[in-house]
């Protein structure tokens, strides 16, 4: 087995000093965060982080039972890209000059998907989404002409095969919950990554 | 305390007080069942304390002469009495003092709430005088943290912590408080003890078809052999755990944090697991066909070389914490649950079996250690005496009914190998963390805990002098240990590893010591010290007679080695007698 991508998703109470304590459960273990979104999730009051790390299958699941461990967590989940749809936004600030002269501007919003978002005399932001391929590729058109500033935000992933949070809320909330949510899926169904 | 207003609202009709911060405060640790408090006072918990001035009835506060010392106390109360230990600290370096004694009760899963001071809301991050960012400090140390700035969060603030602090597998919890808070008046409504948290799950429903599985597995064992840590103590399973043992036949084998939860003159007590625990245990971890875990958690001082452990069995895990299944060792049952619940379930599917071939063979090797190791360690022909030989005399004197509380070293290792417990919560130690000086407070604390039982604090020279200032609380607040210092004029066990593992270079470990009868005596402490054989047993004995703390040094051999050893690195089989 060798390292690969998994995006981990991890619900949470929106709770100061959250983030802190799930940071150093990697920090401690000399892991790398590579990338960490913090976001609302469909259920009010209830955040959601998604965070992407590389790192063996067998340390992530330990990772994942440490996270979900912290008091405020309410279920953490990890997943290989296969698993998971996601995007990442990415914005790039180029000499309006050069792009007018050099780069055919319509081919950049026709190839690589990117939008201007701002057009100034001395300066355009262009922006795209996607994988991190592709938002790399669109680097390597402008760093020629002068690329002035880039920026990729963290990314954002949908595991494809969850139904949401809604009902599982209802279950987190009562006080006596079905088996589904209090059950050990590490120890039933360890195959299986998503198991709610 | 004024009553302002009946809430009409409230279809309960609750009576709404007016209090402070503090005094709400008070009234939490009182309905929470509090009675004892360590702690020291400063700027920032002055609010706190001056509420104190008035509950002074209901709640015993315990002065102690440092954090650390006061946290170690709430351990060794927590340890003793099954209850939450309390602490109170200021902030700054009032706070930043209590940081070792939570990272030991976190690895060890103490109970403990933690009430700090902070200075005022307005303050935070302005380096005010004695403000550090405590909630950042103390998360990788605690079960739950959490700071409060205004104080109708208090009520319901304090309630989880208790809560969580006991529930599930214990830990401690601090709650950082700005003075603000604790000074803010507002419209109390009584307290409501928390029994419920959406995102906290720390009972688990157990699942009888894991329960099945493990218990097929230990049917079909033809070498069946349990493992068992403090989850057995702290699940209060105590007799859970001897029926189990008791039906299946299975000899055990126990953890230091494990100790005293199975008498030690149990027929199926096979002794101590780990770097220098017992011979049997250890070697047979790798000829078992099934080992049977309970509580406890494969520290790398128990396994040895994690690739080497028990390769041959089949591992069945029982522990409430699900993140522990797994972790270090792979098991191949996996049973998440309260050991309280799961262990009557297990034994009821059981059968009711002997294996006095199996156990023979342990009993064999305890022969072996018997002759190479033990007799020779309790009933030395040398001049100089053993730590060993000092244990059995306490024993016999005590017939394992004290509450024996040790510090971290050479000395540890020697009394949990040999002391004798008829009764659970009687081994006070601090395991996972190695806390140097946590005896003398702890053993304060355990006292507090259970002030009937005789409390006899075992520690090392170099130990008791990191934390040597609490005789100062032993002298006002009266309390009786007993303090055992057994003195070899070296940090021990830093000392047998040098000896063994870098060439007897001894750097930095042959460590002077003060005249611990006369510095007793600074404090008011009956003491004594014999470094005579013949005066051992009656040196004992007069403090074990003395009403009151009494202080008793032990002059033993300077370069005694503790032996079985597990050299760091090697299988628990590869285990060395000498």
């Amino acid at each position: 087995m060798s390292k690969q991508e998994f995006t981990i998703t991890v619900y949470t109470e929106n709770h100061i000093g959250l983030l802190n304590r799930i940071a150093i459960i990697f920090s401690r273990r000399k892991i790398n965060i590579e990338s960490l979104n913090t976001s609302p999730s469909e259920v009010e009051g209830i955040h959601r982080f998604t965070i992407v790390i590389d790192e063996l299958e067998e340390v992530v699941r330990k990772l994942v039972r440490q996270i979900e461990k912290q008091v405020e967590v309410l279920k953490a989940y990890y997943n290989t890209n296969d698993e998971i749809v996601w995007q990442e936004l990415a914005l790039y600030k180029v000499s309006t000059d050069e792009i007018a002269e050099k780069v055919k501007v319509e081919r950049l919003l026709r190839e690589y998907g990117a939008r201007a978002v701002v057009i100034r005399k001395d300066y355009t932001i262009f922006e795209t989404s996607g994988h991190r391929e592709e938002t790399n590729r669109l680097i390597s058109v402008l760093e020629p002409h002068g690329l002035i500033e880039f920026v990729r935000s963290a990314r954002v992933a949908i595991i494809k095969a969850s139904s949401g949070f809604h009902e599982k809320i209802k279950e987190f909330e009562a006080k006596e919950p079905s088996d589904e949510v209090i059950e050990n899926e590490y120890l039933g169904k360890q195959e299986e990554v998503f198991t709610m | 305390m004024e009553a302002v207003a009946v809430s009409k609202e409230s279809t309960k009709q609750k009576l709404v007080t007016e209090l402070s911060g503090s005094q709400a405060v008070l009234e939490a640790l009182i309905a929470e069942g509090v009675d004892t408090i360590f702690g020291y006072p400063g700027g920032a918990i002055m609010p706190i304390y001056d509420a104190l001035y008035d509950y002074h009835e209901k709640l015993k506060h315990i002065l102690v002469r440092h954090e650390q010392g006061g946290i170690h106390a709430g351990q060794g109360f927590a340890r003793t009495s099954g209850k939450v230990g309390v602490v109170f600290a200021t902030s700054g370096p009032g706070a930043t003092n209590l940081v070792t004694g939570l990272a030991d009760a976190q690895i060890d899963s103490t109970p403990l709430v933690c009430i700090t001071g902070q200075v005022f809301a307005h303050l935070l991050g302005t380096d005010a005088f004695q403000e550090t960012d405590v909630i950042n400090i103390t998360a990788p140390v605690t079960k739950w943290n959490y700071q409060i700035t205004d104080a109708t969060e208090i009520p319901e603030v304090l309630a989880k912590a208790f809560y969580i602090a006991k529930s599930g597998r214990p830990g401690p919890v601090l709650i950082d408080i700005t003075k603000n808070a604790q000074l803010q008046k507002f419209a109390y409504t009584g307290y409501v003890k928390c029994s419920h948290i959406r995102s906290y799950r720390p009972k688990p429903i157990v699942r009888q078809e894991f329960i099945e599985e493990a218990a097929k597995l230990i049917n079909e064992a033809e070498k069946p052999f349990v493992v068992f840590g403090q989850g057995v103590i702290l699940g209060k399973a105590e007799k859970e755990f001897k029926c189990f043992i008791e039906k299946s036949g299975i000899p055990a084998a126990w953890t230091i944090l494990g100790l005293s939860a199975l008498p030690t003159d149990h027929p199926l007590n096979m002794g101590m697991l780990g770097m220098h625990g017992n011979y049997g245990p250890n070697v047979m971890t790798n000829e078992c066909d099934v080992l049977i875990a309970i509580g406890m958690r494969f520290d790398d001082r128990v396994t040895g070389r994690l690739d080497k452990y028990a390769k041959q069995a089949k591992v069945i895990h029982l522990d409430i914490d699900p993140s522990e299944i797994d972790k270090n060792v792979k098991a191949s049952v996996g049973v998440w649950g309260d050991c309280k619940e799961t262990l009557p379930l297990l034994t009821k599917l059981v059968q009711s079996k002997v294996y006095p071939t199996w156990v023979e063979k342990f009993r064999n090797y305890q022969q072996e250690e018997e002759a190479q190791v033990i007799f020779d360690e309790l009933h030395p022909d040398t001049d100089e005496m053993t730590m060993g030989e000092v244990i059995r005399v306490l024993n016999e004197l005590t017939n394992g009914d004290a509450v024996v509380v040790t510090d971290v070293g050479q000395h540890q290792m020697v009394a949990c190998r040999y002391a004798k417990f008829n009764e659970t919560r009687s081994n006070i130690t601090s395991g996972g963390l190695g806390t140097m000086g946590f005896a003398l407070p702890a053993a304060i604390g355990a006292k507090f805990g259970v002030p009937d039982r005789t409390v006899v604090a075992i520690i090392g020279d170099g130990g008791v002098q990191m934390t040597i200032q609490e005789l100062g609380t032993i002298m006002q607040t009266g309390i009786d240990v007993k303090i055992l210092i057994l003195n070899n004029r070296f940090l021990g066990m830093v000392r047998q590893w040098q000896q063994l593992f870098h060439d007897k270079r001894y750097s930095f470990v042959d460590i002077a010591s003060p005249d611990y009868v006369t510095v007793a005596k600074g404090y008011g402490i009956a003491g004594n010290s014999v470094n005579e054989r013949v005066n051992l047993r009656s040196a004992i004995e007069a403090m074990l007679l003395y009403k009151g703390s009494y202080l008793l040094e032990v002059m033993v051999g300077k370069e005694n080695n503790v032996f079985p050893m597990v050299p760091q690195g090697c299988s628990v089989s590869e285990i060395r007698l000498k």
